[in-house]
């Protein structure tokens, strides 16, 4: 993992490429009190999905961009958070805002607990590990000891909640607000967290877990609190998503998940803060248009069977991965230096 | 005199005139002169993906509307189809394309039942058509409090209860061994079940055993009823599964009395790979004609299905049971489409929808009809149930149904 550079999370400042790109993020649904476009909200809504992506793409890449424990898991994570919420709307009657603190402590705890046998576990074992908790976490969700609570296979139905009379926002302007700030309040803590002490010894336990335990860093602590932190900003995701869908159910929470918070990671770009966000709209975006450009490719070449639109989706990946094997993000830092420091990456 | 003539003729033109353009242009979102948008989700990705056949054969259904026929009343039907993985947050984000963006008229069998519970609310919230939802679930018929959302196939619960009722009637001490798929389908079929054992019986239960989607096998889950004591088995499998609990069962020696489901009750993709001799006697219900079984074949409806597969669907697997519901689900549609004329308004597609008198679907069983009313909502609601004998099904007794109309 030599080759990860932290220009990320070491560089001063916020940069203002980084500042405009989130005032535009806030900006952008301002529009909503000018246009008359029906399909406003639905944008809106596609914008809270980012969102909520890019903060569980966020929590992984705290572990495994910045950390190096690898994990498959995460969409159990995504899980908890979100019947937590789930269950304490539905059940205990809370507002939903005040559910997400709660979600994101519960994910902490879980995940800081699962940190302990994953410190025996290393590389592709830790996978495998985190493996079995994507695998089983839908199935325990339907355990009937717990259906109670769970509601089982047919899941929970939540309240949409409306937004408040002063802000004079639609329902999905005012939630992607709410996603955007706790987006943002995620961005913050884990830049923070990377810029100090904590950050530095994260980033050395990846690089060389010895070497770091030997100049004194407690590499069990570290390890399992980042752990924590990667499975609570996670579990806030998930939390959101119950929110916004206003629905939790087993299904929403397979495999399939966790695989695409981890394609969203490395195509946005591993140990980088900005990925994260490319990554999350990737996930969003692309997933739909792969299935367009099935459906243009068998109308415009009048063929007779359906083109796959998940081969076109692994096609996108596999192209990606060729020519930018960094990630977006990573791939535009390198066309970047390319272009200003031409002389130097030549010689 | 001559000028007051034609201006009365003129006004009187004008009236027929504009009496008829009211009645050709009511429209509602998503259609057109020559065009009705219909939105749909299917599983064409993930777990549930062989689900997904359903909806490639319906497009292949309009496809063929739209070439022979020119549609419905001159206006093509587009359907967009859309992936959703079978997950319900992406069903919620999909729908709401189709709706807001795409401006489809309505939703049409849109698959599964959690996804579907997940976009319940919503599609009524915004007054849009969700019918014939492709889901056993019996949650789809409640006008009352989701006015917008139509069911269509005999639902779980009642099929699970027609069971028991029949179980009741003809063993007063059954011993009885539950072998359920873990998932909605399972669930419901139980609890449908457990209704018609009603709360004292159930203690005719001796061993209720269930297995993932993803197991290999349900041998274990066997051996496990059978050292219960069970004899007599509710069979809530998918056709795999199925297959592999008949011969297991033969295998064993073991002869219970076996109710089996009719998701799992195909003669070509479960009873024939099952061996039809370990078949014999096991019990079913239907409603649809079991297009595998060569005894239909004659039917005209059946013919007419197959020459469709042959040419607007040759890819298809004619032994998957998908192709033929879904044929008729697709052809059922139409019709209620046909039924609204020139208002093709949102508001009388429901009217039309909840307004079916006896209507004939191809592929059903002799003496099933559709038909639904402003306060009944579940378009079929009849089974019969029918016996393995020799190579296939025997109907026997009577329509059994649990809502009245």
């Amino acid at each position: 993992m030599a080759a990860i550079d932290n220009s990320w999370a070491t560089k001063g400042g916020l940069g203002w490429i980084a500042t405009t790109f989130w005032v535009l993020l806030a900006v952008g649904p301002l529009a909503g009190f000018f246009t008359q476009d029906p399909s406003f909200e639905y944008y809106m809504f596609m914008g809270q999905s980012m969102l909520i992506n890019t903060i569980a793409i966020l929590g992984l890449n705290l572990l495994i961009g910045f950390n190096g424990q690898i994990s498959l898991g995460h969409s159990a994570f995504f899980a908890i958070g979100a019947y937590t919420t789930a269950i304490l709307m539905n059940f205990a009657g809370w507002p939903y805002y005040a559910t997400i603190p709660v979600a994101a402590i519960i994910c902490f705890g879980a995940g800081f607990l699962f940190g302990f046998p994953a410190l025996k576990l290393e590389g592709h074992y830790l996978a495998l590990a985190t493996f079995t908790l994507a695998i089983a976490v839908p199935q325990l969700l339907k355990y009937k000891a717990i259906a109670g609570w769970t509601g089982g296979v047919g899941g929970l139905i939540l309240d949409k909640p409306d937004a408040p009379e002063f802000t004079r926002l639609g329902t999905d302007q005012y939630l992607y607000y709410l996603c955007l700030i706790l987006a943002m309040l995620s961005f913050w803590i884990v830049r923070n967290m990377l810029r100090g002490r904590s950050g530095r010894a994260m980033m050395a336990i990846r690089d060389h877990a010895m070497a770091a335990g030997t100049m004194g860093i407690d590499t069990a602590k570290y390890k399992t609190l980042t752990f924590g932190v990667s499975a609570g900003i996670t579990g806030v995701g998930g939390a959101l998503s119950a929110i916004t869908v206003a629905y939790v159910a087993p299904d929403s929470f397979t495999l399939q998940l966790a695989v695409s918070f981890l394609v969203g990671l490395v195509v946005g770009g591993i140990a980088s803060l900005p990925g994260c966000l490319v990554g999350g709209a990737f996930i969003v975006l692309i997933q739909n248009s792969s299935q367009s450009i099935s459906d243009w490719m068998k109308v415009t070449f009048s063929l007779r069977y359906d083109v796959p639109a998940w081969a076109i989706y692994g096609i996108l990946l596999i192209l990606l991965m060729y020519f930018m094997p960094r990630g977006i993000m990573g791939g535009i830092e390198t066309l970047w230096l390319k272009l200003t420091h031409r002389k130097e990456t030549q010689a | 005199m001559k000028l007051a003539r034609r201006s009365a003729l003129l006004g009187a033109g004008l009236t027929i005139l504009s009496r008829e353009g009211r009645a050709e242009k009511k429209y509602g979102p998503g259609v057109t002169d020559t065009e009705i948008k219909v939105g749909q989700t299917q599983p064409y990705s993930g777990n549930a993906s062989a689900y997904g056949v359903a909806g490639r054969n319906q497009a292949a259904y309009f496809r063929m509307i739209n070439e022979t026929q020119g549609g419905v009343n001159g206006r093509k039907i587009n359907l967009i189809s859309l992936d959703d993985g079978y997950s319900p947050p992406k069903t919620v984000e999909l729908v709401r394309q189709l709706v807001e963006r795409d401006q489809v008229f309505c939703l049409f069998y849109t698959l599964g039942t959690q996804t579907n519970t997940a976009i319940h609310k919503y599609v009524n919230q915004k007054k849009i058509p969700h019918l014939i939802v492709a889901s056993g679930a019996s949650k789809w018929g409640n006008p009352k409090q989701f006015p917008w959302t139509m069911g269509w196939q005999p639902d779980y619960h009642t099929e699970g209860l027609i069971y028991a009722k029949h179980l009741l009637a003809t063993n007063k001490s059954p011993k009885i061994g539950i072998l359920r798929q873990n998932d909605d389908m399972g669930n419901d079929y139980v609890e449908g079940f457990h209704e018609g054992l009603t709360e004292t019986l159930k203690k005719f239960i001796v061993s209720d055993v269930t297995y993932e989607a993803t197991d290999p096998t349900v041998d274990s889950q066997i051996l496990q009823m059978r050292n219960a004591g069970a004899d007599v088995i509710f069979n809530v499998t998918t056709p795999k599964f199925a297959a592999q609990a008949i011969k297991k069962i033969a295998e064993i020696g073991w002869k219970p009395t076996h109710y089996l489901v009719s998701v799992a009750a195909s003669v070509g993709a479960v009873m024939r790979p099952a061996g039809v001799e370990n078949g014999q006697g096991i019990l079913t219900a239907q409603y649809l004609k079991d297009v595998t079984d060569p005894r239909w074949d004659d039917f005209p409806d059946v013919k007419e299905w197959r020459a469709f597969m042959a040419k607007w669907n040759p890819t298809a697997n004619v032994l998957e049971g998908s192709n033929a519901s879904s044929y008729a689900a697709a052809y059922a549609f139409v019709r209620i489409l046909k039924s609204c004329g020139d208002e093709l308004t949102r508001e009388n597609l429901m009217r039309q929808a909840a307004n079916i008198k006896n209507m004939e679907v191809p592929l059903m069983l002799p003496g099933i009809k559709v038909n639904t009313s402003p306060d009944n909502f579940y378009p079929l609601q009849s089974m019969q149930l029918a016996r393995f004998e020799g190579d296939h099904w025997v109907l026997f007794g009577d329509m059994l149904s649990r809502h009245k109309g």
